[in-house]
């Protein structure tokens, strides 16, 4: 990468065998807007809040869930700015696969693809690794799924997991309600509630964001009226 | 001469009733002299997907190994066999990397698909895929093969039928083409097994 003062990786490793950079990366994340994804026995969820710096922002431009494929979508916790570059690398890889094999990219395999380019930004000079953790959905053959990516580039698979902020009363709040063989709709009440337990203020369809993919495999983001009515449901 | 006639071959594939079958012939030649004839056109790639390569020799060995290590590659990725259509977008795909310096093969691809339906395609040498639902034919004795096929296809034959057919098919075609024959090679698949059989035609 040149002769650049910068052009060594600054991931290199601590005596204690640590990242420091993915340590520091891990943090960023942990302060950002709560977000969090479960595993339905016919779809999978993901919400997020969307807290804006002011009421003048126009909450409509604002979009923390995005699609990866028809059939994927993606939220994050973390910085947006890397989330839009992962985002925008993801659907290209989708895209390619697509292209040379004319059948839609599994999810395990997008979520490899998208794992190994954080991965090489934990080794390369003159990069920093990605400030955000990824809570991938997704609907294939193999039924849904929900992947989580790390700034480190490691994932897993979770049946409900959470990011962000109000993370591990997230979990534990996940963990008493979560079932095995609980359906979509009761899947998204659950995820409302497991937002409400943290949040500060009023929750409303234009705070937060939830997507969901159904068993017909098409991911949706909710409308700000949808989420309202799914709000008036749990009330 | 061409250089898709420096080899000689000839090949066909045939639908039946969930079943497919692939056949070749089994001369190698120097343009007019025969060097061998027991060889192999047909590799199978999985247990419900073969690919037959005619043309030019050096590059349908090339392109067999290359379409071999991509598809091991998928496999461990994926932990799944390829699809045939899948496996057909790929030789395209393949094929057409090297459009201003091609392989000078015409592939044939037959398969299973995963509802035990039979599949068939065959691409030019720049990857032009063709699917069709009765028959696929390539190699220098393809005109031949294309008219014994026309006159002697049924759709829905069963295993037994399809095998006749074919066998006959291809003994015809290659008896009218120099550079091809020697007898020949033919694969049936049905969804539970695979048979290989050798057929013994005119030996010149």
């Amino acid at each position: 990468m040149g002769d650049s003062q910068y052009s060594f990786s600054l991931t290199t490793f601590s005596p204690s065998g640590k990242l420091v950079q993915i340590e520091h990366a891990l943090t960023a994340v942990g302060s950002g807007q709560t977000s969090l994804g479960i595993k339905a026995s016919n779809g999978v969820v993901i919400a997020t809040e969307k807290k804006l710096p002011s009421i003048l922002v126009d909450e409509a431009s604002v979009q923390k869930i995005q699609s990866l494929t028809p059939n994927m979508g993606v939220v994050y916790s973390g910085m947006g700015p890397d989330f839009r570059v992962l985002v925008r690398k993801s659907r290209k890889q989708a895209e390619q696969y697509h292209m040379l094999y004319k059948e839609q990219i599994p999810v395990t395999q997008l979520v490899r693809e998208t794992a190994a380019v954080m991965q090489e930004f934990t080794q390369s000079g003159g990069v920093r690794p990605f400030g955000v953790s990824l809570l991938v959905a997704g609907y294939d053959d193999k039924g849904p799924q929900l992947y989580q990516v790390d700034p480190s580039g490691s994932y897993f698979s979770w049946k409900a997991s959470a990011m962000g902020k109000n993370v591990s009363n997230a979990k534990t709040f996940l963990e008493k309600r979560y079932t095995d063989d609980v359906e979509l709709e009761d899947a998204i009440h659950t995820a409302i509630l497991t937002l409400k337990e943290g949040f500060e203020g009023q929750i409303s369809g234009k705070n937060i964001e939830i997507a969901t993919i159904g068993p017909k495999r098409i991911f949706k983001v909710l409308t700000p009226a949808e989420i309202d009515d799914y709000l008036a449901e749990v009330e | 001469m061409s250089i898709f006639e420096y080899n000689g071959s000839a090949l066909v594939a045939m639908v039946g009733k969930n079943c497919f079958a692939i056949a070749s012939d089994r001369r190698l030649g120097v343009q007019l002299q025969t060097i061998a004839t027991d060889f192999q056109r047909i590799h199978k790639i999985h247990d419900r997907l073969f690919i037959g390569l005619s043309g030019l020799a050096t590059d349908a060995q090339t392109l067999y190994q290359r379409l071999m290590f991509r598809h091991k590659l998928y496999q461990l990725r994926e932990e799944r066999d390829m699809k045939p259509e899948t496996f057909a977008s790929l030789v395209s795909a393949l094929l057409y990397e090297k459009r201003f310096g091609p392989y000078f093969c015409q592939p044939v691809i037959a398969g299973l698909s995963d509802d035990d339906k039979p599949f068939i395609c065959t691409t030019d040498s720049i990857g032009a895929k063709e699917l069709a639902k009765d028959f696929v034919v390539a190699g220098t004795a393809g005109d031949s093969l294309y008219g014994a096929c026309e006159a002697m296809f049924k759709p829905d034959m069963e295993p037994e039928e399809l095998f006749e057919t074919l066998s006959q098919a291809l003994l015809a075609s290659v008896d009218r083409d120099c550079l091809s024959g020697w007898g020949g090679h033919i694969y049936i698949v049905t969804p539970t097994e695979v048979k290989e059989c050798t057929l013994k035609g005119r030996m010149d």
